[in-house]
C-alpha cells in the first residue's frame, strides 16, 4: 500500500474533526474541567459554555427555543431516546411507521419494538431510492403513535420530503408524532425545523466534522418524552449523566462551521461529486448509478460495478490509498447485502459490487481526479477475474463499446 | 478491516492462474451471483490422470480470490485422485488462516474442486428432489450441512454460518441448524478398534477431563487401576471412599460417562 496517499471518500461513515473544532475543545479537557453542575465558579461557568453551545445548536436546527435541544452521545442514542421516549410517554397507541431503508439504529429498534408487541409498517422505496409516499400515508391510522423517517439516506444520499410527510401525516392523524433521523442531512443541506410539523429530529456530530461520541436531539416543546437514562437533573431531566463539556463545545462549533459551509456544499462539493460520478460512469462500462434521484445530498454517490464483488474492489482501492465503503455482504461479514439497495431493487449483478463514495468540504479536485484515474484500471483488472465473461461481453456490446 | 494473513493479501493482489481453459478436461462451479460469491475452476488433465494446468475465475471477496488462487497452485501436478483428497482445511492452512467469517470461501473452493473432479469422471452431483433444503437464502441442503459440520467439527450456529453461510442472511433457518448440530454432536461415537494402550489412554483422558473434576468438587477423587477388555477397575479416594452412595456415583456417573465416550459395554468395578 502506498502509505503516503490517502484519499478519504467515506465521509458518510465519519468525518475528520475540523482543526477549528479541536481548538475550541482542548481547553475543556485539562483547563476548564469543572463539573457544570457545581456551585463554584470554576465548574459553574462551564454551564454557561454549554448554554452558549445549546444556543448554537438550536440555531443549526432552526428551533424556536434552546430548551428544545438535548445533547446525547450519538445519533443512535438520539433515535432511541426519541422513539422510546414517545412510546413510554403515551401508551395509548400501538402502531408505528418507518421505512425499509432506515439506518440500523431506527430499523433494528423497530424490530425490537415489534417483538415487544407493537405493529410496525415498513414503507418501501422505488428504484431511485425515493420513498413510496402513498404507501406511507395510506398506512397512517388512529392507532399510529409515530412515523420515523430519515432526512437523507446514508447509502444513496436520497433526500426524503420530511416536511411534507410530517404535514400530511398530521392532517390524517394530528396525534401521530414525527421523528426525523437527520444524521446524514446535517451539514450537507439545511435542516430547518422552524414552521414544520416535525416533532423530533436527531443528529450526530462526527458526520459534520465534530468528534465521535456526541449527538443531539431536537424535541418540540409541545412534545412530551419520557427519559431513557434516569439519574441526575442534567439536560432538563431528560438525559442524566454529567455533560460531556468538551464534545458539546466541539459539536456546537462544528454546527456553526457546517451552517456557514452549506453554500459551499451545494456548489463546490456537489460539482466534485458530479465530476466523480460522470467520470466513473463514462470510463467504466460496467458501472451503474444506483442512486439516480435528482434529490440527493450533494456529497454522495452510489455506484454498482456489475459482476465484480465490493470487498475486492475496496481492498484494491485501499492498495492505492482510496477509502470508500460498500453495500456488499462480504465487507461487513453479515452475508446479507445492503438492505437499502435491496429495497430499491438494485439487480443482483450490481448489488454485491456497489461502492458508496461520500465527499466532504475537505475533498479536493486533485483527489477526485486521482480517483477517476485509478478506478477504471482497478475495475478492469477485477472484471477479468470474474466468471461472468459472457455476460460482461454482452453488457459491453449493449453499451456500444468494442 | 479484516485481519487477513500476508499470504491471503499476496494472493488477492497477485492471483495466480486467472482465466479459463478452452479445452478443459474438467470444469467445476460453486456458489452463485445472488449469493455474493462464485467460483469456476478449469482443469487440464493428462492421460495419466495428472492435473497439468488449472485456471479459475472468481466473483467474490479478497479471501474468495485468494482461496481460488492457492487452490489452483495446490492441484497442479497432482494426480486427480490425490487432488480429490484436498480438504477445505488444507486450503485454509495453505493461506496461513482465514478470519472465521470467511471460512466459507475455502468451502467454496473445495466444492468447486469436487464438482470439477466429478465432471472429469462424469459423475452426477445432483440434488435429489426429496432432499431437504435447510437454508433457503443460500439454497443449502441438509446433507451438505451435515457433511461440513462433521468434517470441520463445527459446534455452534456461528461456526456453521462462517463455514457454509447457512443461516447467515435472514436467519430463519437457525432453529433447524441448531437441531442438526444437536443431533450430530450428541450422537454416540461409533465403536473404534483401539489397541489396549490406546484404550487406556483414552479412558484416562476422559476420567481426567470429565470425571475427576466433578468428584473433586465433593472432596473425593478417582484413580484408574486397570483395564481388561470392557472391565475397568478404578479406585475411589478422599470422601468418595467413605461415602455410602459411592456405588451410585460409580454406575450413574462414572460408568455412564465412560459408556457415552468410549463404548456401550463398559463395566466399572471398584478395587
Amino acid at each position: 500500500m502506498n502509505n503516503s496517499k490517502l484519499v478519504y471518500l467515506d465521509n458518510n461513515a465519519t468525518t475528520k474533526v475540523d482543526e477549528k473544532v479541536l481548538e475550541v475543545m482542548l481547553p475543556y479537557f485539562s483547563q476548564y474541567y469543572g463539573n457544570p453542575s457545581s456551585i463554584y465558579e470554576f465548574g459553574g461557568k462551564n454551564s454557561n459554555a454549554i448554554k452558549e453551545a445549546r444556543e448554537q445548536v438550536r440555531d443549526f436546527f432552526g428551533a424556536n427555543s434552546s430548551k428544545e435541544i438535548f445533547f446525547t452521545a450519538s445519533g443512535s442514542e438520539s433515535a432511541n431516546m426519541a422513539i422510546r421516549g414517545i412510546l413510554s410517554a403515551d401508551k395509548s397507541k400501538n402502531h408505528l411507521i418507518t421505512t425499509k431503508v432506515e439506518h440500523p439504529c431506527v430499523l433494528n429498534l423497530h424490530k425490537q419494538l415489534e417483538k415487544e408487541g407493537y405493529n410496525i409498517t415498513y414503507v418501501g422505496v422505488n428504484s431511485a431510492g425515493e420513498i413510496n409516499l402513498d404507501e406511507l400515508f395510506d398506512s397512517v391510522n388512529d392507532k399510529t403513535a409515530l412515523v420515523s423517517c430519515m432526512y437523507a439516506n446514508n447509502e444513496t444520499g436520497t433526500i426524503f420530503p420530511v416536511e411534507e410527510i410530517a404535514e400530511k401525516v398530521k392532517s390524517i392523524n394530528p396525534k401521530t408524532k414525527i421523528y426525523v433521523d437527520a444524521v446524514q442531512a446535517a451539514g450537507k443541506i439545511e435542516i430547518n425545523v422552524k414552521d414544520t410539523q416535525i416533532d423530533m429530529m436527531g443528529i450526530s456530530g462526527h458526520k459534520f466534522h465534530a468528534p465521535k461520541g456526541i449527538g443531539s436531539l431536537y424535541v418540540k416543546s409541545s412534545t412530551l418524552i419520557t427519559p431513557l437514562i434516569i439519574g441526575g437533573h442534567q439536560e432538563n431531566g431528560k438525559r442524566a449523566g454529567t455533560e460531556n463539556v468538551p464534545f458539546i463545545i466541539g459539536m456546537a462549533k462544528a454546527a456553526q462551521l457546517a451552517k456557514e459551509s452549506l453554500n459551499y456544499e451545494m456548489t463546490e462539493v456537489k460539482r466534485l461529486r458530479n465530476k466523480l460520478e460522470t467520470g466513473l460512469l463514462s470510463k467504466i462500462f460496467n458501472a451503474r448509478l444506483n442512486s439516480s434521484s435528482n434529490n440527493r445530498v450533494p456529497n454522495t454517490t452510489n455506484i454498482g460495478f456489475e459482476y465484480v464483488e465490493g470487498e475486492l474492489i475496496l481492498l484494491n482501492m485501499n492498495d492505492v490509498g482510496i477509502c470508500a465503503s460498500s453495500g456488499s455482504a462480504c465487507t461487513s461479514g453479515s452475508l446479507d447485502p445492503s438492505h437499502v439497495l435491496k429495497a430499491m431493487g438494485v439487480p443482483f449483478t450490481a448489488l454485491h459490487g456497489s461502492i458508496r463514495f461520500s465527499l466532504s468540504r475537505f475533498t479536493t479536485e486533485e483527489e477526485i481526479d486521482y480517483t477517476i484515474a485509478k478506478m477504471p484500471e482497478i475495475i478492469d483488472r477485477l472484471t477479468k477475474i470474474s466468471p461472468f465473461q459472457k455476460e460482461l461481453k454482452e453488457l459491453r456490446e449493449r453499451k456500444g463499446i468494442i | 478491516m479484516w485481519n487477513y494473513s500476508e499470504k491471503v493479501m499476496e494472493h488477492y493482489r497477485n492471483p495466480r492462474n486467472v482465466g479459463s481453459i478452452d479445452d478443459a478436461d474438467a470444469i467445476g462451479e460453486a456458489g452463485s451471483l445472488s449469493c455474493g460469491d462464485m467460483l469456476k475452476l478449469y482443469l487440464k488433465v493428462d492421460k495419466n490422470g495428472i492435473i497439468t494446468d488449472a485456471k479459475f475465475q472468481t466473483f467474490g471477496c479478497g479471501s474468495a480470490v485468494a482461496s481460488s488462487s492457492i487452490l489452483t497452485e495446490m492441484v497442479i501436478g497432482k494426480h486427480i485422485d490425490e487432488a480429490r483428497k484436498i480438504t477445505n482445511k488444507q486450503i485454509v492452512d495453505a493461506l496461513g488462516g482465514l478470519p472465521p467469517e470467511k471460512m466459507h470461501c475455502s468451502v467454496m473452493g473445495h466444492e468447486a474442486l469436487e464438482a470439477a473432479i466429478a465432471d472429469y469422471y462424469n459423475e452426477e452431483i445432483t440434488i435429489q428432489k426429496d432432499e431437504e433444503v435447510v437454508c433457503n437464502c443460500f439454497h443449502i441442503t441438509k446433507t451438505f450441512l451435515e457433511n461440513e459440520i462433521k468434517s470441520n467439527n463445527l459446534k455452534t450456529i456461528d461456526d456453521v454460518i462462517n463455514y457454509t453461510k447457512a443461516g447467515g442472511a435472514c436467519g430463519r433457518c437457525q432453529g433447524k441448524i441448531k437441531a442438526i448440530l444437536d443431533d450430530i454432536n450428541s450422537a454416540k461415537p461409533k465403536q473404534e478398534n483401539l489397541t489396549k494402550t490406546q484404550l487406556i489412554i483414552k479412558i484416562n483422558n476422559i476420567i481426567e477431563k470429565y470425571i475427576s473434576p466433578e468428584l473433586r468438587k465433593d472432596g473425593g477423587d478417582i484413580e484408574l487401576i486397570d483395564v481388561e477388555d470392557n472391565e475397568i477397575k478404578v479406585k475411589l479416594s478422599g470422601k468418595c471412599q467413605l461415602c455410602n452412595r459411592s456405588q451410585l456415583t460409580l454406575t450413574h456417573f462414572v460408568e455412564a460417562t465412560l459408556r457415552e465416550h468410549v463404548n456401550e459395554n463398559i463395566r466399572i468395578t471398584q478395587v
